[in-house]
């Protein structure tokens, strides 16, 4: 076990002298094992156990003269064994706090003397003893590192001993010892290796242990890994558990001791994205509207992340190491203070979420942030005896780099790019030598030969992120940018390549942009456009544009960068090089293009410099890659409508039809996806599609699709289906079924497009019997509970055209349980959007008598009363609609009228927005009803506004205005008529 | 006087035809330019030894003043490689095909150049020792080291490891010239022997601008 014991377990302090034994769960189970190793010893192997050691094993115990029972004296404090050696010495000697044991049977007693307590004198014993083979068979048994030769030694002895039974004793008993050595190095590798997969941590904010978990070793057996408290912006703060099986909410852990805080109250979530999706809207809406498969930046949401600080429970350790705790807790906060972005990896998956805090400047930066690489933890093999050999060839290449003229460098430059630089070994084996300041200082030098060697190897290097941040550390990009102005070609589009593999992170990004480096960059395009034969220095041109729209890719995902392309000229620049016929060159262009299409100022520009043509041209191509990122700045650019015309008029709308049979490349199907959605909303498009039959297609991508794919294949159904016909193309291609399911989804971005789609649907009485059947409606209602206001916005549309279409719906309605008082209660809402879709389904509902009535019994009239004030046509309008409906109910007239909804009202009538006039002339009419709201609507000025309305063509605006014209006369005539008889 | 100048450069003006046809990347001014330099370089000395050109002392000043080159054994080995007749002298001739190859020579005859150069022997191998010599200055020695020149040899090793593709332990044409292919930084792989841009352009400047003003 000595072995074991040195290397396998964890000591909290160098490997000689008195040492404690770490509290992790190697040490925990090393522990365990050889605690039963010692209890059964006495029972398995009696003789062995008899033998006597050559030095006793003496520690610190906590047993007292109490705990001792039959076969011991006791004398006060102090206890002997009655079992001794040849010499009468007792076996076991206890003057507390010290006990000294003599042989293996001893200390089998003792530990089942210790009952509870064993786990804790095996480790006192253990930290006193720090070979306690040496103790128990003599010293030329001390474990060494290496070749171990006890058993040969032991076998001298045999040879000369006359001892004979002793010494077969003596053997056996080393046998078994290094039995258990071997039992428990075997074990402890496994618990190393199973803790191996979850080593990458969030940021090292506090005491991490050595197997990278950061919540105390009691948690640790339950898998838990670390604790985060996260505060989005929507609601109340998550304190969130990542554990080994998963991401989940707890009690609110501020402190350790509040045991029942690490209890689990949510549902597992496979990781902190899914979590956080599920938990926050608007974190779920914003990561939604990101296309492409890896987790995206979300502004300003994530406000502060941190883990707790835990400290171990040992109460011999406490105090050290609370004190390592909250040093390291404090510096890691200056450190988020000062780098003002902290970022926590969730851990199962490789989904990172970042977090913002602080200036203004990493908010404006971070739209579309991808964060592939913001803060990669550090792995790495500490121990020398695992270099491997290349480490050491690198550092002596390293060495010649140093001490070496131009000559020497460049051979040693040279000699270096033999090495596999993809591999992480030799990239990291280049920095821990000190490599890398010296590639980055040669730079800084005149001997072109020596930078051009230096930026082969950093641009190969560069694709590791760690290597990244050290370049970026070492101020590299500074460097390189100011080799992007040398006259040297291979300079310039070896600096290019390098300054693209460095800036994926957003520091790296900002440092390029303020050293002028988007300008130098931008210029790099300006190159001869192609022609059919290049020279030799055109051809070198084109490499060095194509580097430069590498480079500039790269930074375009910060926001304040994609401004700077555009200041410095970059965007027609970039509409010359999409004219390329070589995909190399197109890739990196659109690719930029697509990413700066996030910003309006570019939509308008690759409308109005014609590059539309060339990205629906490059739809046809056959690079997946550039197919993807053409529709994807399709995808974004189409909001716009005169961009929408121009795909159909370039032809784009069937190439994208063709795309959706790429159904395997998920992040192609998404960005086509995308664009086919986006182009919809142009009803010629949807005419374009219909031909195409896109949506018999579009039905079949609802299943089986990541998120991603689905919010556009919905959000293109949904924009198809305002077409009758497609309605009925949805539902015999068996598209309501999967739509319905949908409903039940968690993603908001996807079920405001569901939503939609089903309510699109749901217009046709055929797709209703479906939806009906299907308890869509229902799901359509239970979305009402859901906190973001555009999924019940979205919900409460689609539920009008489903209450107007279904069958008994007032029946339906009815069923739904505490269904009315939720919808009644949205009118609480601060969203106008929902408030309208909210007025506008009231409406529907009130038709029937019954569910008015219990809508009334709910306050629906002063809610709606109190709304009258708005200024929002949309509102206006349908709120006038469901203050019609309303008033058939009860004294539901009189009650708006006391309500002081009538003088608002009339109001409406002077709206530029002539939809809201007749649904206001409506509820004018029914209100006039009663007698004091005619007075109220007189003198309002209601007659000349309404008899100007009565010349109307719209009928049923006609025959209101007429109605409430009549019913004020009518008053006002029983009035004159009251007075003079 | 007017005449014998009138006379040389008739002279001139038929050289510099002949050798712009025989010397490639040159045109007849440029070639006329370069003679003039060449003469005006020669000075008092073509009064002595007309005919026999610049000799080695001349030769290396330019190459140290004009075109930055440092290493002596280096420097004596570019006036080999120019001096092609091997008389100790570079004559008009040798000077306008040497910079040819200086000024604007493609990468094929570069490597030619640069392996004569490097060829100290002349045996048609780069061998271990002559690398040895070639590379002992480039690196600064640590009086620490036990043997000051492991470094050294270290180099040749990894140079001969890149460069030695049939294994022989030397350098013959072919394994510099498809090493230098692979990777054109072997290029001058044991020794400056080549002017950088910044000098070529300087002296281009000056050579073909100043006499044009004639």
């Amino acid at each position: 076990m000595g072995v074991a014991l040195t290397r396998a377990a964890q000591w909290t302090t160098a490997s000689s002298g008195t040492g404690k034994l770490e509290i992790t769960p190697v040490n925990e189970s090393l522990l365990k094992e050889i605690l039963e190793f010692v209890e059964q010893f006495s029972s398995r192997h009696p003789q062995e156990a008899k033998h006597v050691f050559k030095e006793p094993l003496q520690w610190t115990t906590s047993l007292e003269a109490s705990d001792f029972k039959t076969e011991y004296d006791i004398s006060g404090p102090t206890v002997k064994s009655q079992e001794t050696d040849r010499d009468g010495h007792p076996m076991l000697q206890l003057t507390p706090p010290s006990i000294s044991v003599h042989s293996f049977s001893q200390l089998s007693k003792i530990v089942q003397l210790a009952t509870d307590k064993k786990l804790k004198e095996v480790r006192a014993c253990l930290e006193a003893n720090r070979d306690p083979v040496a103790k128990m068979l003599g010293p030329s048994f001390a474990t060494v590192e290496g070749e171990d030769s006890s058993v040969l030694r032991l076998l001298e002895e045999v040879k000369e001993g006359d001892q004979a039974k002793e010494t077969e004793i003596k053997v056996k008993l080393i046998i078994l010892l290094q039995q258990l050595d071997t039992q428990l190095l075997s074990s402890s590798l496994k618990q190393i290796s199973q803790w191996v997969p979850f080593l990458p941590p969030p940021h090292s904010v506090y005491y991490e242990f050595t197997n990278g978990c950061r919540t105390p070793p009691w948690r640790q057996v339950h898998g838990e890994i670390c604790y985060l408290v996260i505060k989005p912006c929507d609601t109340q703060p998550l304190h969130i558990t990542c554990s080994t099986a998963g991401v989940f909410l707890n009690g609110g852990i501020r402190q350790e001791g509040e045991e029942n805080a690490y209890d689990r109250t949510s549902d597992v979530y496979r990781d902190l994205v899914t979590l956080l999706k599920s938990k926050s809207p608007h974190f779920a809406e914003n990561i939604n509207k990101q296309v492409g498969f890896h987790v995206k930046q979300v502004a300003g949401f994530l406000r502060v992340i941190f883990a707790l600080p835990i400290t171990p429970r040992s109460t011999d350790d406490k105090k050290s190491k609370k004190n390592a705790v909250s040093e390291k807790f404090a510096e890691a906060q200056e450190k988020m203070q000062k780098k003002a972005d902290v970022s926590v990896s969730s851990l199962p998956g490789r989904h990172k979420t970042p977090g913002g805090v602080g200036g203004a400047d990493d908010f404006s930066e971070s739209s579309s942030e991808s964060e592939e690489d913001e803060e990669q933890p550090e792995r790495r093999t500490e121990s020398n005896t695992d270099l491997p050999s290349e480490y050491w060839q690198i550092q002596k290449l390293v060495k010649y780099l140093k001490g070496g003229n131009q000559t020497a460098t460049v051979i040693a430059l040279c000699s270096m790019r033999d090495f596999n630089l993809a591999q992480e070994t030799c990239q990291l084996a280049i920095r821990d030598v000190g490599g890398l300041e010296v590639l980055i200082n040669l730079l800084d030098t005149e001997e072109i030969k020596c930078k051009i060697g230096s930026l082969k190897i950093l641009k190969e290097i560069s694709r590791n992120s760690q290597i990244r941040r050290a370049i970026a550390d070492l101020g590299g990009l500074q460097t390189m940018v100011k080799i992007l102005d040398s006259p040297d070609k291979d300079l310039k589009y070896l600096a290019a390549e390098t300054i693209a593999n460095v800036a994926k992170f957003r520091r790296a990004r900002r440092t390029v942009r303020q050293h002028g480096g988007i300008k130098r960059l931008v210029k790099l395009l300006d190159c001869v456009p192609d022609s059919a034969a290049l020279t030799e220095e055109q051809e070198k041109d084109v490499e060095v544009a194509r580097c430069g729209a590498l480079a500039l890719w790269s930074c375009s995902k910060s926001t304040r960068n994609k401004e700077a392309i555009r200041k410095a000229g970059g965007i027609p620049l970039l509409a010359r090089l999409l004219k390329s016929p070589h995909e190399n060159m197109l890739i990196p262009v659109v690719g930029t293009l697509q990413e700066c299409a996030s910003e309006r100022s570019y939509r308008i520009a690759i409308q109005m410099e014609g590059m539309i043509e060339d990205l629906v041209k490059n739809l046809n191509c056959d690079n997946h890659e550039l197919q993807m990122h053409c529709a994807s700045a399709i995808f974004k650019c189409a909001e716009d409508k005169r961009t929408r015309d121009l795909v159909r008029q370039c032809e784009g709308l069937q190439p994208l039809v063709t795309l959706l049979s790429q159904a395997d490349n998920k992040q192609l199907l998404a960005a086509t996806t995308g664009a086919i959605w986006k182009c919809s909303i142009s009803m010629e498009n949807v005419a374009k599609f219909q031909d195409y039959k896109a949506l018999e297609t579009l039905v079949g991508l609802l299943t089986d699709q990541p998120e991603e794919v689905l919010v556009n294949v919905v959000g293109a159904l949904g924009e198809g289906a305002q077409k009758p016909a497609n309605r009925a193309t949805i539902r015999k291609c068996g598209g309501i079924q999967p739509l319905v399911n949908l409903l039940t989804g968690t993603n908001q971005a996807l079920l405001v497009n569901v939503t939609k789609a089903v309510g699109a649907c749901a217009t046709e009485l055929e797709n209703m019997t479906i939806i009906d059947r299907l308890d869509g409606v229902r799901l359509l209602w239970s979305l009402l509970k859901n906190p973001n206001p555009d999924v019940q916005a979205s919900a409460a549309w689609a539920i009008c055209p489903c209450i107007e279409n279904a069958k008994d719906s007032g029946e339906m309605v009815r069923s739904f349980v505490g269904g009315l008082e939720l919808i009644v209660n949205l009118l609480k809402s601060t969203n106008k959007e929902v408030l309208a879709s909210v007025c506008a389904a009231i409406a529907k509902i009130a038709k029937d008598e019954e569910n008015l009535a219990v809508i009334t019994d709910h306050g629906v009239v002063p809610m709606l009363a109190k709304l009258t004030n708005t200024t929002d046509d949309k509102l206006r309008r349908h709120l006038a609609e469901a203050i019609a409906r309303c008033c058939m109910w009860g004294s539901n007239r009189v009650l708006f009228g006391e309500a002081g909804a009538v003088a608002p009202l009339v109001r409406y009538l002077k709206s530029k927005d002539t939809s809201v006039h007749q649904a206001t002339a409506q509820a004018l009419f029914q209100l006039s009803k009663d007698p004091n709201n005619c007075i109220t609507m007189h003198d309002n000025g209601v007659v000349k506004l309404l008899l100007g309305m009565m010349g109307s063509t719209d009928e049923v605006l006609q025959e209101a205005a007429a109605g409430c014209v009549a019913n004020i006369r009518r008053l006002a005539l029983a009035n004159e008529k009251a007075r003079y008889g | 006087m007017a005449e014998m100048s009138a006379m040389n450069r008739k002279l001139i003006q038929n050289l510099a035809e002949t050798l712009s046809k025989q010397v490639k990347h040159f045109n007849k001014t440029e070639a006329e330019c370069l003679i003039r330099l060449f003469n005006g370089l020669l000075g008092d000395q073509s009064d002595r030894r007309v005919g026999n050109g610049l000799d080695r002392g001349k030769f290396r000043n330019i190459l140290h003043n004009t075109f930055g080159m440092t290493d002596d054994m280096i420097m004596d080995r570019v006036f080999r490689a120019f001096d092609k007749d091997n008389d100790s002298y570079v004559s008009v001739k040798e000077w306008i095909e040497g910079l040819s190859i200086f000024l604007r020579g493609t990468l094929d005859e570069k490597i030619k150049y640069c392996f004569d150069v490097y060829d100290l022997n002349g045996d048609g191998y780069i061998s271990r020792e002559e690398m040895f010599h070639m590379l002992k200055n480039s690196l600064i020695r640590q009086p620490t080291e036990e043997d000051p020149d492991e470094g050294i040899k270290d180099l040749v090793e990894i140079t001969l490891k890149k460069m030695d593709h049939d294994h022989d332990s030397r350098l013959s044409y072919a394994d510099f010239e498809k090493a230098v292919r692979d990777e054109n930084l072997l290029l001058e792989a044991f020794g400056t022997c080549l002017p950088d841009a910044k000098s070529i352009l300087e002296f281009e400047q000056h050579a073909f601008q100043d006499t044009l003003e004639h």
